[in-house]
């Protein structure tokens, strides 16, 4: 280790002038044009910048030494800025806000050393390196741990669209519908398979209707998975209607070469309701009026 | 030697694995099918799969091999119970059984198959032997 941040007076310096430090960088971070008071307001920042404060220290004068974040004595203020970066992400901050938190810190502590270290150029020197790497370095892993409470949000709502896109309906003692909605992938296409062939274990249905009236685009991947989810419903014993097919679509169809002879197609759920309801040998007939 | 039981019930042939099938299994299981549908002059096999929990490529082929093979000794063949997890398998390894007839349980497989007869018997008289 560099002899020199061993006697490294940071620590020692911000305990001492804490409450100096933290409101010249109160006052940086409400001058910035960074900013947002429409989203926090300045007691919730007073706050955070005061235990963020502590924490430092506290990680500062530990045994561990001031050059390495991913040390154990750091691990109560990672833990700390993640919590903010990640409340921040959500609160609608950008990345470069967020790191200007950590960065604001910069100018105040510069300032304080220079007052506290005014007779040792050298010192000084020394001391404002160590500080500005570790600086740095925070700042940086608060962006990072921006991004991955980002990308938490990100992994959540498509786990959510995932579950919400595949519903799978009753309607009828023996038949099943299944409207699809949105952009059909392999991934998707593979719950959906899952879930309708599940439930058809379930109800012992013999007809599924699937509906792509929602399928704004089709082409040759698409087409392919829906045969492929045909033919396994086929294997297990239940027929399968597509139902839902636009005019467009059709020609699409069409024109790809896609061959869908072997599947009852309808235009309308009605229609492919109509055809199942037949082949469970059941009819529909208007009531007589009694009145 | 481990075998598969094959039942007669009335003109069909009643299969059900209950095991996990292996190559071996499988190939005993096409032997004793065929001798069975010669010897019983039976007029549907149904092969009960909801055991099965695993399948790969060759067996796949064996179920529609012995679809084909049923067919030429005049014979139907459903495959019923399949589980979802076999059905996806099977079609993600291209083998989608296009001879094969299925349904969901037994008690479908054996309407389906007595449909078939009777349409049969139409076609071709064989209700006569």
């Amino acid at each position: 280790m560099k002899p020199k941040e061993e006697k490294s007076r940071i620590p020692e310096m911000i305990a001492r002038r804490e409450s100096d430090l933290l409101a010249d960088w109160l006052q940086e971070q409400l001058a910035a044009a960074t900013l947002r008071g429409d989203l926090m307001k300045e007691s919730e920042l007073r706050e955070q910048s005061h235990q963020f404060l502590n924490l430092f220290v506290r990680a500062c004068s530990q045994q561990t030494g001031m050059s390495d974040i991913s040390a154990p004595g750091w691990e109560d203020t990672r833990e700390f800025l993640s919590s903010v970066s990640r409340a921040r992400a959500h609160q609608g901050f950008s990345p470069s806000e967020t790191a200007t938190f950590i960065f604001s810190l910069k100018q105040p502590l510069f300032t304080l050393m220079r007052q506290e270290l005014e007779g040792d150029p050298r010192k000084l020197a020394d001391e404002m390196w160590v500080a500005t790497a570790l600086l740095d370095k925070l700042g940086l892993f608060t962006t990072e741990a921006y991004q991955k409470g980002r990308e938490e949000v990100i992994r959540r709502q498509q786990q959510e669209l995932l579950e919400l896109s595949t519903p799978v309906v009753v309607l009828w003692e023996g038949v099943l519908a299944l409207p699809l909605i949105g952009t059909l992938d392999s991934a998707r296409t593979q719950v959906v398979m899952e879930s309708l062939l599940q439930k058809i274990v379930e109800t012992g249905a013999g007809i599924a209707i699937i509906d792509i009236t929602g399928v704004p685009t089709v082409d040759t991947l698409v087409a392919q998975h829906l045969l492929k989810t045909v033919a396994a419903k086929r294997l297990m014993g239940a027929d399968c209607i597509i139902s839902g097919i636009r005019p467009q679509i059709a020609q699409t169809i069409v024109h790809l070469g896609v061959n869908l002879a072997d599947v009852i197609t309808k235009s309308t759920l009605a229609d492919a309701f109509a055809v199942a309801l037949r082949r469970a040998k059941l009819v529909i007939t208007r009531a007589e009026n009694h009145g | 030697m481990e075998r598969i039981p094959i039942l007669k019930m009335g003109d069909y042939l009643l299969v059900t694995i209950q095991v996990d099938m292996h190559d071996r299994l499988a190939l005993t299981l096409q032997d004793d099918l065929t001798e069975g549908i010669a010897r019983t002059r039976a007029r549907g096999v149904l092969i009960d799969i909801s055991s099965l929990e695993i399948v790969d490529s060759f067996i796949g082929r064996m179920l529609g091999n012995i679809a084909a093979m049923s067919r030429v000794l005049d014979a139907e063949t459903v495959v019923v119970g399949m589980r979802p997890a076999v059905a996806i398998t099977l079609v993600e390894l291209g083998l989608s059984l296009p001879g094969v007839r299925t349904a969901l349980n037994v008690e479908q497989g054996m309407r389906l198959l007595q449909l078939a007869g009777a349409e049969q018997e139409n076609f071709n008289g064989r209700g006569e032997r």
